[in-house]
């Protein structure tokens, strides 16, 4: 559609199974939907282990977002909603989750999701969200011991790529190729606030800039916001992104430059951690509850 | 666990820093701080810990450079009374 | 005698002229990329409202971010410098003077002399800047100027959420959606700027009198939120964007004195 193709701020929709698993083995069935300010998942998982999940756009209503994702990851996998013992709500609607048993906070998801994702040897997890941005350091088991959020200010957060994306005419999830499209690494854009980079930005376009190279110092800008958010917490390997801007090579190399330590890598989709974390705690919750009669 | 609170912005940095492992519980600071931005609750951070631990409030994380101005002390004798009510000293500011 | 002062300012450089202490002439021109240029746009258009030539001038003293961009300047005084001695000039009792122009708010305090005896400075934000309202405008689809008359026919306060003009503007088109009125939502957005500024000025001991000055000052909504967040009365000049040019010219006039 060609309304679909001006808007470059816009992340696929997509869902997956994993095909060589079989709900009806499990004992135990669980989810995680995460309704962030952008995008919402859902994940279920079947004896800890990651069954299936979608990933699409938040619409204007939280509840409504959760039951379009929690459904998609249900699609094509003989499962209903009914099977699922527990559910875990988590994001920035999670309050709003219908259908959930508990909600529970992003930090606590990301670092949970994180571990299973990359392994037990990450310690720090830099999640960087539509509309936030958090660093979570986790110990061997995903357990939080220490973080730091910034959601005052859209610096650092994926809504400033958004507008950058928007502005210079530059599919968002292009960003990353076309910004290393440039003879020689500008320097960053000056202004930390996005509006005023905004404003920086189209002074440098006018002053003959070419697209690339405006983009080139953006990315430059934010890997140094999110940095400077990283050191105040300290970080330690392994080291991992999480969110959407982890499939963003522009920003993540340039953050791997300037804290001199490459990212763990993973095959599967960096925006589903929280839901992930939200659905084993679901498991380890459900447990619990059965424990306890 | 380290949990910050704050932001950072073009004039400096302003977290509060609650050293949770050293907390307990006792619920003191919330009853100190004159602008309530405390409250305690079961740890938000680990949904498999009973335990109740402070936080900041979340629409009061994005403001406390102002909220928290009247308590700054004018000299380095006075403590801010969240920091001071803490017996186990669990509680910083960066600021 | 003539001096001039020149202020750089974010969006827009005004220029004042003044001759033996009184105002001869006024120029401005939008800052753009080219900061020569506006600069000397702004300058020759004060020149001719003047009636004087260049060469006419016996000091001249520039102001503002781009202060030091200025090549035929004599000497320069900083914002806040500028912006007491401009205020004090138009009102005396003035001890506490706000400054909201596009991308920088400030407030300090002043002795009778506008000498500043202290002051705080939010920068490097748009949220606490004239470029929120312009932001916050765009996406509520009116020109900016119509947005102070606009949200004084309001009377409801509207809480919004966000501290970032990027996230506000979202919040913006929110409640554009839930169909609440133009006149409220122009309202909050007042509401929240003035609430960030008056966090500023809460951090000094407010002294009364206290003058606003600077481009917002000329938004007549923002500053009746003003003066209903810090509850009270507040002085605004005339031409509060040219106070700044003011307080240079007047700090050239003792240079060019002084010799």
């Amino acid at each position: 559609m060609a309304t679909e193709d001006s808007e470059y701020w816009r992340w696929k929709e997509y869902n997956w199974k994993d095909p060589e698993m079989d709900w009806k083995d499990a004992e135990f069935i669980t989810a995680g939907v995460d309704v962030g300010s952008v995008s919402s998942q859902a994940v279920i998982t079947l004896d800890s282990k990651l069954f299936a999940y979608s990933n699409m756009r938040t619409g204007s209503n939280s509840p409504d977002s959760a039951r379009n994702a929690m459904n998609w990851a249900l699609e094509d996998t003989g499962l209903d909603l009914e099977k699922i013992q527990y559910v875990v709500g988590t994001g920035y609607g999670r309050v709003n989750v219908p259908f959930a048993d508990r909600a529970i906070t992003e930090i606590a998801c990301h670092g949970r999701g994180a571990n299973y994702m990359y392994g037990p040897t990450v310690r720090t997890v830099l999640d960087m969200g539509g509309q936030d941005c958090k660093a979570i350091r986790t110990d061997e088991k995903g357990k939080v011991t220490a973080f730091l959020m910034n959601d005052k200010c859209a610096a650092g957060t994926g809504r400033g790529m958004e507008v950058f994306a928007d502005l210079l005419g530059i599919h968002i999830e292009k960003v990353g190729e076309e910004s290393f499209k440039v003879e020689k690494e500008p320097p960053a854009v000056s202004s930390t606030c996005v509006v005023f980079a905004k404003s920086e930005a189209t002074g440098l376009l006018r002053a003959g800039w070419p697209k690339n190279k405006v983009l080139a110092a953006y990315c430059s800008a934010m890997a140094h916001r999110v940095v400077t958010l990283l050191e105040r917490l300290g970080v330690e390997k392994e080291f991992a992104i999480t969110g959407g801007i982890a499939k963003n090579s522009g920003v993540v190399k340039r953050i791997e430059k300037e804290l001199g330590l490459t990212a763990l890598d993973v095959n599967l989709d960096t925006q589903i951690a929280g839901a992930l974390g939200g659905a084993l705690f679901a498991e380890a919750l459900a447990k619990k509850a059965q424990k306890q009669g | 666990m380290q949990a910050n609170y704050g932001y950072r912005d073009g004039s400096g940095e302003y977290y509060i820093t609650i050293d949770t492992d050293k907390c307990d519980s006792c619920g003191k600071c919330v009853e100190a701080c004159p602008s309530k931005i405390l409250v305690m609750v079961s740890d938000p951070f680990d949904p498999m810990s009973d335990a109740d631990i402070p936080i900041v409030i979340e629409a009061e994380r994005k403001k406390i450079k102002y909220t928290c101005g009247p308590c700054k002390p004018v000299d380095k004798e006075r403590e801010e009374p969240c920091i001071k009510a803490c017996e186990p000293r669990a509680i910083t500011h960066s600021w | 005698m003539y001096v001039a002062g020149i202020d750089m300012g974010a969006k827009f450089v005004k220029v004042v002229i003044l001759d033996d202490g009184e105002i001869k002439g006024k120029g401005m021109a939008p800052t753009g990329f080219d900061l020569d240029e506006a600069a000397n746009s702004a300058f020759n258009s004060a020149l001719e409202n003047a009636g004087i030539q260049k060469d006419d001038l016996k000091h001249i003293t520039s102001t503002g971010a781009g202060k030091k961009e200025v090549d035929f300047r004599n000497t320069e005084v900083t914002e806040v410098g500028a912006a007491a001695k401009g205020a004090i000039s138009l009102f005396p009792g003035s001890r506490t003077i706000i400054e909201v122009g596009a991308e920088e708010g400030r407030a300090l305090r002043s002795d009778e002399n506008g000498r500043v005896l202290d002051f705080v400075i939010n920068e490097k934000c748009a949220a606490g800047a004239g470029a929120f309202t312009e932001a916050m405008a765009r996406a509520l689809e009116i020109p900016v100027t119509e947005m102070g008359a606009l949200s004084l026919k309001s009377a409801k306060e509207t809480p919004m959420n966000a501290q970032c003009a990027v996230f506000a503007e979202s919040e913006v088109v929110s409640l554009v959606h839930s169909k609440t009125s133009k006149e409220d939502i122009a309202r909050a957005i007042h509401d929240a700027i003035a609430s960030r500024i008056s966090s500023m000025v809460r951090r000094l001991s407010i002294e009364k009198d206290v003058t606003l000055i600077g481009g917002l000052a000329k938004n007549i909504g923002f500053v009746e939120s003003l003066k209903r967040d810090l509850n009270m009365d507040i002085n605004v000049p005339d031409d509060p964007d040219f106070v700044g040019a003011l307080g240079a010219a007047l700090v050239a006039r003792k240079k060019a004195k002084e010799g």
